[in-house]
């Protein structure tokens, strides 16, 4: 069913308690063309580009849990494409750009909302990075604004830009194309396309074991039984080491708990999003009213999806300095999300040295936004077994050829990115 | 908040202590004639276990000395600690 101001209007009539489901719930086949492994938003693009852009529609996705209930559902929805590094730069500015029609291409209302993003310069080395960045950007085709302390105020009254500011603000990038989405709906959006377009949703079926016979991955163990598959494709964030390892592959990643946290609704105080990079931390305001923040990882390799006092204290006592009339704000939960930190913080979209077996992951913090160009980079990669122009430099072998992606320049230490 | 065992101090808040990594990649045996694979593989690939981890830590606002302490990932349960060096010798 088309999603419309007709199909709300007739649903209204029944008190809105016909509606189907958006996506079917089939038992595994044993045998798919593709196997997408992860059920968030990377692998639910993934699938939906491949039926929508290759035509390739025997297609599994599997999920250990259920949809959008792993980082899809945990990040803190920031959507952006302000990146220094060219292969960075034209891959985001993609992914913002489909960004820009995913409502409309996917018939579902993802909350696209193009409020803004300010990084925060709280230095003169910092106003002279941004402007380098930001004139990196436009160079690209990118929109990015250089701010004055002024500017930012402005747009932010509640910032404190006095001189007494423990962070002093000196001004800050723009760029005004980014913004946030809201992260549950792009996991259901993409899962219904794909299930329209002819994709098996499997929830709750996790894989066990990965049987490898030479080069190739033969079957896929998993709780729903054996599946086997043309081609595999790995999107699962934080668990790719763990999966990876079952196909006897060590990764260039490192898992890290990532942890955000949520304040009581408030009414509309900060209609942009705010980062800062020197303090490591980030607030937006969701549509319910809510402050979204987070800021440092735990720093030590973790798989356990929960939330640790030190960073929480740590992005509360930012929030207070930068904003310090959200004192009397009470927070309502905090949680943590498990993420893949690349030894370069780029990610990694590209075949492996399996021949069947195909990799999407290293996300670090940012794979949220990346989410629509993940999807059509990697279905484009496995649908010609060869990347698209904009995944080529993502490759697994980079790291060994000298040719990293690091934004930061942090090296080879995944915490730091 | 993660309680870590230095061998030296005994049990400490994480906070005070640094993330030194995996404690068990180790530079290739002979550098010289170590392939380039090998090397890569020292800098850049990592087990990254989902369950018992034996990683470095130092004790940065304490006793200041490298520890190796061994992890659950999963549940952080923690499973023992040793001075970083008597154990690299050990191993």
């Amino acid at each position: 069913m088309k999603y419309s101001l007709f199909s709300l209007a007739r649903n209204a009539l029944s008190h809105h308690e016909r509606w189907p489901r958006a996506w079917r719930s089939p038992p595994p086949k044993q045998f798919y063309d593709v196997v997408i492994i992860g059920g968030g938003g990377h692998g639910l693009a993934t699938a939906y580009y491949l039926a929508r852009n290759h035509g390739i529609t025997d297609v599994a996705v599997i999920e250990k849990g259920y949809i959008g209930g792993g980082n899809t559902g945990r990040n803190t929805t920031i959507i952006r494409s302000n990146y220094y590094l060219e292969p960075n730069a034209h891959f985001y500015e993609h992914s913002l750009k489909l960004w820009e029609g995913l409502s409309a291409d996917l018939n579902y209302n993802v909350m696209f909302s193009q409020r803004g993003v300010v990084n925060l310069a709280h230095s003169y080395a910092d106003l002279d990075n941004y402007s380098r960045r930001g004139n990196a950007m436009r160079l690209n085709g990118i929109d990015a604004e250089l701010l004055t302390r002024e500017e930012v105020s402005g747009m932010v009254p509640l910032l404190d830009c006095s001189s007494t500011a423990r962070y002093p603000i000196m001004g800050g990038l723009l760029q005004r194309r980014g913004g946030t989405a809201r992260h549950d709906a792009v996991a259901w959006g993409y899962a219904r396309a794909a299930d329209a377009g002819g994709v098996d949703i499997i929830e709750q079926c996790e894989v066990t074991g990965l049987r490898r016979d030479g080069n190739r991955i033969v079957s896929i163990e998993t709780t729903r039984g054996v599946i086997r598959a043309k081609k595999i494709g790995l999107a699962v964030a934080g668990h790719s080491g763990h999966i990876a390892g079952m196909a006897g592959l060590r990764l260039p990643i490192e898992t890290h708990v990532l942890q955000a946290l949520v304040s009581e609704p408030v009414k509309p105080v900060l209609d942009t999003v705010v980062t800062s990079g020197a303090v490591h931390f980030y607030v937006s305001q969701s549509d319910k009213g809510e402050l979204v923040l987070g800021g440092d990882l735990d720093m030590y390799n973790s798989y356990g999806q929960r939330s640790n006092l030190p960073p929480v204290e740590h992005a509360v006592q930012a929030l207070l300095a930068l904003f310090p009339s959200f004192s009397r704000l009470r927070m309502l939960r905090t949680w943590g999300g498990v993420m893949d930190m690349s030894m370069d913080g780029s990610p990694i979209i590209g075949k492996t040295p399996l021949d069947n077996l195909y990799l999407d992951c290293g996300w670090c913090y940012g794979g949220f936004k990346a989410t629509p160009a993940s999807g059509w980079c990697f279905a484009h990669t496995i649908a010609n077994d060869q990347p698209h122009e904009l995944n080529a430099a993502f490759t697994l072998d980079r790291y060994g050829l000298g040719k990293a992606i690091d934004e930061k320049g942090g090296g080879p230490y995944p915490w730091v990115h | 908040m993660l309680s870590i065992p230095c061998p030296y101090c005994g049990p400490r808040d994480v906070t005070e202590f640094s993330y030194g990594g995996d404690g068990n990649v180790r530079p290739p045996t002979g550098p010289d004639a170590a392939s380039e694979a090998a090397w890569s593989a020292y800098v850049y690939l990592r087990a990254n276990p989902r369950g018992v981890h034996e990683e470095l830590w130092q004790h940065s606002a304490g006793c200041r000395r490298w520890i190796r302490v061994t992890r659950n990932t999963l549940t952080h349960e923690m499973h023992g600690s040793a001075p970083a060096r008597a154990s690299a010798a050990a191993s």
